[in-house]
């Protein structure tokens, strides 16, 4: 039956999320915006806190189960609310405190996902609980990740890693770094392999810290591999090059589930400006009236009603594809979807509010000019509004990625 | 708890609808259009699938299933895949039925709903629009007085379907105009009432399928129980949020139609020696419609769920209404544009979804889930 009501577990997920958005983001909000590049201290102890009680934990019987299903998808007779939905609601919350803090919390990055998802128990003990971050983008390889040209190359009983990241969010904060790199170049795309490198090996040096529009309380690296030597068993998932592409069908597939989280990051840094505008434009003496004819409305408030039906449908698109990814259905097109419609609305959105609070939306003395800075990145990571459109594009057309190029 | 699965009941009415949809309404849209009417046929056929006798209680000589705005919503949606004139036909007699279903009193259900439970198509219709350009559904002219044992209506009315043919029309009046809604109710009133004048059907630029009239209410008197509700009255503005729930399913339904109809011209239309939509600049077109298509799709299935829960649902119909009338005539557009010059084209039908697609902004009370 269709439902929108969240079960009470995810409306206590949102209620905490929601908390800790106002009383521990959102004081510091301006602060580590100004502090580029500083650790925020104050968050250490959310993000241990939220790793315990919302973390992925190990990839046990649970996932090997889910992966089975995927394979052979069965006719949804229950259908079940889990860890995407969870990720999508907390995500909104969070990101409507602070999304360049939300970044910053220790434990909760894109590493720590891909080590949820495929470590061995032996792996989750080792990296479970540390600081992971995630390094895919290199100087020329960026929407075209099939195209990374860092190297590992097996030497006995160690990876040795060679190559330069760049754009790895909290790259110089973590602990280890999940490292995209080709085992075989020759295999292409097929040969693209995930290890995780702790931070403390000779050979791995940040060498940047970028300079940011927004989302600056989380810092953005650039790291170069030199002859960097790992524990062979530092590899996540098989050192096999399966066929053709499959390997890689699998790294992208994370895409499916991080998506529609960049999605809700987008809803809820939006819900943060147009909340914030419509308070303000109140207290000024506008009133929103739901239920007028179009010529009743003056423009600013047809502008604002419109945003936030915008804002229902970024949220009604996020549920759905974190829903069917939770219940095992194929889910790239959604998820893309929810991705392409929230990344450029919550620009705009966050746009449109800088603009109707005139000098107040300018203004540094308040947050819409930084959300407007933090939320336009999520048009941007995981995919560009673009590459969201061919994935959707080629999905309903059919294509295949030379099809529709 | 979170779930975008219809109920198998849902997904029965659904492969039904869909069939219906893709055999009689789309084969015969145009036609329909052209002719300006619909044959009698058409709609005995609709009729026999039983779905407005559905929700009506076995008492009164229905089905007996349960009334629900989100089915309604499924249908609607489906039906207007098919063509919007053709569903609005259709579910016209609903526009009568549901609210005296939901709203009615005893003595009401008793006497018109077994009406709807016959063999033939049951005309009947709600006069809700008024022709002004400032007309707002909150802000009805028509007005309703009391004397003494009766109510007397004044004013006038447009686009109300099938005025010719209906035996039966629910009229929303004012008896209260600075009130709005709240000073806003509905009435009953019969075919041939005196005071009650049906002009010629209107000209519209779509919908021309859908026989729309205007209508004068000049002291029309009606009995007192012929209020809505009775001494209880109704809320209008309930109606008018399924009204406006209805129009937002119509338009999923129309912009999935074109999303559907662009993407099989682009795949199979050649230029430069390979499908146009192999570009770019025509894929990400196509991105747009299923992206909204969805997205106006869901703020449907959002309002009808909270009307289902009997939870006020105003503003969540109010502003899905508004998303799908802009994204309505943005898709449709763009549909054409896919076509280029054979978009423009009567032979295809994407000028006629552009048409009628533009109705979903400014139109009320012309459906209702």
């Amino acid at each position: 039956m269709i439902d929108f009501e969240l079960p009470p577990m995810l409306k206590m997920v949102k209620d905490m999320a929601h908390s800790a958005a106002r009383d521990a983001f959102r004081p510091i909000s301006r602060k580590y915006d100004d502090l580029e590049h500083t650790m925020p201290e104050e968050i250490r102890p959310l993000g241990a806190m939220m790793a315990q009680s919302m973390g992925g934990g190990p990839p046990k019987k649970k996932d090997k189960d889910k992966d089975k299903a995927e394979k052979k998808p069965k006719v949804a007779t229950e259908d079940v609310v889990g860890a995407t939905m969870t990720a999508v609601v907390g995500a909104e919350e969070m990101a409507w405190g602070d999304c360049g803090l939300m970044l910053a919390l220790p434990g909760q990055g894109l590493g720590n996902a891909a080590i949820s998802a495929v470590s061995t128990p032996e792996q989750y003990e080792r990296f479970g609980t540390k600081y992971a971050s995630m390094a895919i983008t290199e100087p020329g390889s960026g929407s075209d990740s099939g195209s990374i040209s860092t190297t590992a190359a097996l030497d006995g009983d160690e990876w040795v890693l060679n190559g330069e990241k760049i754009f790895v969010t909290d790259g110089e904060r973590c602990e280890v770094v999940v490292v995209w790199a080709t085992v075989d170049k020759s295999a292409g795309k097929a040969g693209i392999k995930s290890f995780v490198v702790e931070k403390d090996r000779p050979g791995i040096t940040v060498t940047k810290l970028e300079h940011k529009l927004g989302i600056r309380a989380s810092d953005t690296a650039s790291i170069v591999f030199e002859d960097c030597r790992i524990p062979k068993d530092n590899i996540l998932g098989s050192p096999e090059i399966k066929t053709k592409t499959e390997g890689f069908k699998g790294v992208m597939k994370t895409f499916d589930n991080t998506r529609p989280m960049v999605a809700a990051i987008a809803t809820g840094c939006a819900r943060a400006a147009l909340e914030f505008t419509k308070e303000t434009l109140e207290k000024e003496g506008y009133v929103f009236r739901y239920g007028l004819s179009k010529h009743n409305l003056n423009a600013v408030e047809k502008e604002l009603l419109m945003m936030e039906a915008e804002l229902e449908a970024m949220r009604l698109l996020t549920y759905r594809a974190a829903w069917m990814g939770d219940n095992a259905r194929p889910n790239s097109l959604e998820a893309s979807i929810s991705k392409a419609k929230c990344g450029r609305m919550g620009s705009k959105i966050t746009q449109r509010c800088v603009a109707l609070l005139g000098p107040i939306g300018y203004s540094r003395e308040m947050l819409v000019e930084k959300w407007m800075r933090d939320c336009k990145i999520n048009d941007i990571y995981e995919g560009t509004q673009q590459i969201q459109q061919l994935v959707v594009a080629r999905n309903i057309l059919g294509f295949s990625s030379k099809e529709l190029k | 708890m979170i779930n975008f699965n219809p109920t198998e009941e849902q997904r029965q009415v659904i492969e039904m609808v869909n069939r219906f949809t893709a055999d009689i309404i789309r084969p015969n849209a145009r036609d329909c259009e052209e002719n300006r009417e619909i044959p009698d046929d058409l709609l005995a056929k609709f009729w026999e699938l039983g779905l407005v006798a559905n929700c009506i209680p076995e008492e009164f000589g229905g089905y007996g299933y349960e009334r629900s705005a989100m089915t309604g919503v499924l249908m609607a949606e489906k039906m207007a895949y098919g063509d919007m004139a053709l569903a609005l036909a259709m579910l016209s007699p609903t526009l009568f039925a549901y609210p005296v279903l939901e709203m009615g009193t005893e003595d009401q259900k008793k006497k018109y709903l077994t009406q709807f439970c016959g063999e033939g198509f049951k005309f009947a219709s709600l006069a809700l629009m008024e022709p002004r350009i400032t007309f707002d559904p909150t802000q009805i002219k028509t007005s309703a007085k009391r004397e003494s044992n009766e109510y007397i209506l004044k004013g006038e009315k447009s686009m109300v379907p099938y005025a010719d043919k209906a035996d039966l029309f629910l009229v929303i009046a004012s008896t209260d105009q600075g009130a709005g809604v709240a000073g806003t109710q509905a009435y009953i009133i019969e075919k041939g009432a005196e005071g009650l004048t049906i002009s010629e059907p209107e000209k519209y630029m779509g919908l021309n399928a859908l026989p729309l009239h205007k209508v004068t209410l000049s002291n029309c008197r009606i009995p007192l129980e012929n209020r809505l509700g009775g001494s209880a009255g109704c809320n209008y503005q309930h109606i008018l949020n399924l009204s406006r729930i209805a129009m937002v399913a119509m338009a999923a339904g129309i912009c999935d139609a074109t999303k559907d109809y662009a993407v099989n011209y682009a795949k199979e239309r050649v230029q430069f020696g390979e499908p146009i939509a192999s570009r770019q600049a025509i894929a990400f077109m196509l991105a747009d419609m299923a992206i909204e298509t969805d997205a106006m799709r869901f703020l449907a299935w959002k309002a009808a769920w909270l009307a289902d829960k009997n939870e006020d649902c105003t503003r969540e119909a109010y502003l899905a209404k508004l998303y799908a009338g802009e994204y309505t005539s943005e898709i449709t557009n763009n549909g054409i544009q896919v076509l280029g010059g054979h978009g423009y084209i009567r032979e295809h039908p994407i000028e006629l979804w552009f048409r009628n697609g533009r109705g979903i902004e400014t139109i009320d009370g012309l459906a209702i889930v």
